[in-house]
């Protein structure tokens, strides 16, 4: 593989993804849901990038087009040097193996009738990883290791784990290969509040062990995204408004939808939270069939002018890599 | 203030197969008139059950197997679960919101039709008058030309106009207590804060009493006064929530606490996960039921029974044996 020597893992540019919505008894197409529109982020080797909206703003879309579940409706993602974006199934087979994938839900993302050592070596037979059988269930018990669970407990079923250990299965299973990216998608969100730790410690350790391995981490829990990432990307409607290291995020997000966003997370400490700013939104977010004009966040937008409506505003780095889409950002320079 | 609502020693069980399942073990507790109480704890802590309990909407094999729960001066126990006078206080006097706005309304019935059932049934209005009543009420939870979606179905609605009309049912009859059961777990945070402002808004003017179940610490920090925290079915500490946030004393809670990633958090910060698995309930020892996870433990922990709730300082309780002001044992051998 021309791997090349650069840091970035990732770099995604002006990714669409688009699903027609089609009607009638011929499915002819009257419309498009933009579920992602224009994207574009890098991800350094070694980094992880957080990905942060509501439900149904594109934040799983990406991570499947990533991974090359989706195939995009244009744009690039080059994915260790070459663009895997328009890569027929058998070449995207190869990549794959340099890319994993955790589920948000361990109780349904594991065969229920296969044992969890089956699952967890599963990659390794698919991408020919390991040839010999004794290679094999040395990988599988290490792999077991690696994630803290007992390697004499592979012979058992899904059913018989927690939904801790079972989640442990799963980033065992995306451990497989070596891989150089693991796409988070909501890796905690169906876990207890005690149990969600030991899975985001997990996640640092790994990644603190392996030179080079990088997350993108899919979430809606603010708190959760800004613990575990270097950076993050919030996005909305279908694009990232912001993009900020995730130290800058609580001390000075820019994007009126970031703070708002920021300001609806209760924190746990009622001190802190009689002085905090409150921002509460208007409204829903508006369906990406039909979204408005402009920038998709000025219906709802408390600092909106009547440009708002007349362009759809692009990221534009507003010093020291922190990137704002928005036109009323002091520094935002508006091209419309 | 004066007492709305006093639950003492509530006992729910649920026979299965496997065993006796003591979903509420002893569980007592009180809430003051216009106050907001937080009840927080993990999935089957018996957070849920022991507010189902109080409406008595246990089914079987569920069973409230002791305990009384006080109100208005008579113990709601006494009476039938589907007795006439149960239902004047259910969904009257103690109204409840339930956790999934998707499945917890009727799809084959108009938003109206549920609205206005409630108020034909307490409040003796006539179909004209409960229409009215039903378009003010979703006026006031923010759902907007209420007018014309009062005739529109629950799948018209989206999840968080759904818990908005949930709310307007839960205050249409002016209860005295209105029991919220994860109101906003299934919803988004943007939604989430809306729907929780209202909620307080609403409360402070129909001045009803709410209980917020959940297991957000953030929410309880935000809107609660006072909080109470189960652990395995039982209220392991409780207080106001000022204290507790300042100076939890549970080891649960403090390790509850240290788990949670925060938002304002220095940078490197290190969660600091509760080892082990919350406990199956089914046949549960007598000693405490937290025992296995705890950092703080000590000798009498292993030899005597759970201890009752006692009072650490003032109106803050807790259900320990050790001393949890000091550092635990185990983090000075790391």
């Amino acid at each position: 593989m021309n791997q090349k020597n650069d840091d970035t893992i990732l770099d995604v540019k002006d990714l669409k993804m688009y699903f027609p919505v089609t009607r009638g008894l011929l499915r002819r197409k009257v419309a498009d849901v933009k579920a992602v529109d224009g994207v574009a982020f890098k991800l350094k080797r070694g980094e992880t990038m957080g990905l942060v909206g509501e439900s149904g703003c594109g934040k799983t879309t990406i991570g499947r087009c990533v991974l090359g579940l989706y195939r995009p409706s244009a744009g690039e993602i080059v994915f260790n040097g070459q663009d895997i974006a328009g890569f027929p199934e058998k070449k995207l087979r190869d990549v794959r193996r340099n890319m994993a994938l955790i589920f948000q839900d361990p109780y349904s993302s594991l065969d229920p009738r296969q044992s969890a050592g089956s699952i967890v070596g599963e990659p390794l037979l698919i991408h020919k990883v390991t040839m010999a059988k004794s290679d094999y269930r040395e990988r599988v018990e290490q792999l077991f290791r690696i994630v803290g669970l007992d390697s004499s407990m592979s012979d058992r079923f899904p059913h018989e784990f927690s939904g801790g250990q079972r989640q442990r299965i799963g980033v065992a299973r995306a451990l497989a290969c070596s891989p150089h990216l693991i796409v988070c998608d909501e890796p905690i969100s169906a876990l207890d509040v005690s149990i969600q730790a030991q899975i985001i410690n997990l996640l640092e350790e790994l990644q603190s062990k392996s030179a080079g391995l990088s997350y993108l981490f899919i979430a809606h829990d603010l708190s959760v995204v800004r613990h575990i990432s270097d950076r993050v990307a919030v996005m909305y409607l279908g694009r990232i408004v912001e993009i900020c290291k995730s130290r800058v995020l609580y001390e000075n997000p820019l994007h009126p939808y970031t703070r708002a966003l920021l300001s609806a997370v209760p924190i746990a400490d009622p001190v802190v939270e009689s002085t905090r700013e409150r921002i509460i939104l208007k409204g829903e977010v508006p369906s990406p069939l039909n979204p408005p004009p402009g920038c998709s966040f000025h219906p709802r937008c408390f600092v909106a002018i009547p440009e708002c409506s007349q362009g759809v505003p692009g990221l534009q780095d507003v010093g020291e890599g922190h990137e704002v889409a928005c036109i009323r950002v002091p520094g935002y320079k508006r091209t419309f | 203030m004066t007492e709305l609502l006093r639950v003492n020693g509530l006992v729910t069980q649920f026979n299965t197969e496997s065993g006796v399942v003591k979903a509420c073990d002893g569980v007592s507790y009180y809430i003051n008139e216009q106050e907001i109480v937080g009840l927080v704890g993990e999935s089957g802590c018996g957070k849920s059950v022991s507010q189902l309990s109080v409406m008595q909407l246990i089914s079987a094999p569920g069973k409230i197997a002791g305990g009384e729960v006080i109100f208005d001066g008579q113990n709601l126990l006494d009476y039938q679960a589907n007795g006439p006078q149960m239902r004047s206080v259910r969904g009257a006097k103690i109204a409840m919101i339930f956790q999934e706005p998707m499945t917890s309304l009727n799809p084959v019935l108009t938003i109206g039709q549920q609205l206005t059932e409630m108020l034909v049934i307490h409040m003796k209005m006539s179909a004209d008058a409960a229409r009215k009543r039903a378009i003010e009420l979703m006026g006031l939870v923010g759902i907007p030309a209420a007018d014309s979606r009062i005739d529109d179905y629950p799948h018209h609605f989206s999840g968080g106009m759904r818990q908005r009309v949930m709310i307007a049912m839960g205050l249409s009859c002016n209860p005295k207590i209105l029991i919220a059961d994860e109101p906003t777990t299934a919803l988004d945070v943007t939604t989430q804060a809306q729907l929780l402002e209202m909620m307080r808004d609403m409360v402070e003017r129909f001045r009803t009493s709410l209980v917020i179940v959940t297991h957000n610490l953030g929410v309880v920090a935000r809107y609660a006064q006072r909080i109470y925290i189960m652990y395995a079915g039982r209220i392991v500490e409780s207080g106001m929530t000022k204290d507790i946030f300042a100076k939890p004393r549970h080891p649960y809670t403090i390790g509850l606490l240290k788990c949670i990633p925060r938002l304002d958090e220095e940078e490197g910060t290190k969660l600091v996960p509760i080892e082990g698995l919350p406990p199956n309930l089914i046949n549960m020892p007598a000693t405490c039921a937290f025992l296995p996870r705890c950092s703080y433990k000590i000798e009498k922990c292993y030899k005597e029974p759970w201890p009752e709730l006692t009072p650490v300082n003032g109106d803050h309780f807790i259900r320990c044996y050790a001393n949890t002001e000091v550092k635990p044992s185990e983090s000075k051998k790391r």
